[in-house]
């Protein structure tokens, strides 16, 4: 799907990088700790986060990750949103609760991107 | 490619600036067009240890350097150092404090993720003088 359907499956506002959404993802991955995220890297393409604050953008670049769904109506700050511009990294926010979310995208054809090594 | 070097100050203070350096070694890996996979566990291995710089040691100096067919990676600074080293490598153990956790690190992934990533990595510390973590990941040619 693209990120223009992870948009409209999670009933989500976005934030920046409208220009992108048009871009196919394929995997993704739900976390609030972002060692874990860091953990496992499977080419997932999209963070799905409670957590709001300017690593959690770094660590999806970090990950070469291209969307970032804050889950629960969080929102970032303006200075993390200028980072994620400049970074290429679409950000959206969806009311819907991170199993929700996850379970959402997982029933539309997202999936966790292969096993732990 | 040989002989190329970028240095870092580490600031302790402002959690949010953390990984500034990290970001900057991954658009100038990019830009030599290393592969993909060779920039992504650098940018995580040198992340994780910047975030540990900062959340354990007050912020500390950061040196990357291409060289002899290696990405190496130093990391130095004049923290509190780590008492039981085969310790702080196990998957899970973390002295940080809930303030981190809340802020998503603190789980006890750092050091291990830095080994998984990097081809070879050695660490140097001592109570009380501070510590300095060196890793390599190979990448053939440079
Ligand atoms: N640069 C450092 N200075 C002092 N202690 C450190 C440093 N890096 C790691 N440690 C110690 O090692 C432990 C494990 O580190 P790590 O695996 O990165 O987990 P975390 O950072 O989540 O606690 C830390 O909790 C800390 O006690
Ligand atoms: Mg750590």
């Amino acid at each position: 799907m693209t990120m223009a359907d992870v948009k409209r499956v999670l009933n989500a506002r976005l934030i920046c990088g409208e220009e992108l959404l048009e871009k196919e993802v394929h995997s993704a991955c739900g976390s609030d700790m972002m060692s874990d995220v860091l953990a496992y890297v499977k080419d997932q393409s999209v963070l799905l986060s409670g957590l709001v604050n300017p690593q959690v953008i770094r660590t999806a670049q970090m990950m070469d990750m291209v969307c970032i769904v804050f889950v629960r109506g969080k929102e970032p700050d303006p200075m993390m949103i200028s980072l994620a511009e400049s970074c290429g990294i679409v950000l959206m926010t969806t009311e819907h609760r991170m199993f929700t979310a996850c379970g959402l995208l997982y029933e539309n054809g997202l999936r966790g991107g292969g096993m732990p090594k | 490619m040989s002989d190329m070097a970028f240095c870092y100050i580490v600031p302790g203070d402002d959690f949010t600036r953390a990984g500034e350096a990290s970001a900057d070694v991954k658009s100038r890996l990019k830009m030599l067009g290393l592969p993909t996979d060779v920039i992504r566990r650098v940018s995580i291995a040198m992340y994780e240890g910047e975030i540990n710089m900062v959340i354990h040691a007050g912020g500390g100096e950061a040196e990357v350097r291409l060289d002899n067919g290696a990405i190496y990676m130093e990391l130095r600074d004049r923290g509190p150092g780590i008492q039981d080293l085969s310790l702080a490598m196990k998957e899970g153990y973390s002295t940080a404090p809930e303030n981190i956790r809340s802020l998503g690190f603190g789980a006890g992934m750092g050091l291990p993720n830095m080994k998984k990533y990097t081809d070879r990595m050695e660490i140097e510390s001592a109570p009380g003088e501070g510590t300095t973590v060196k890793m390599w990941v190979n990448c053939p040619g440079i």
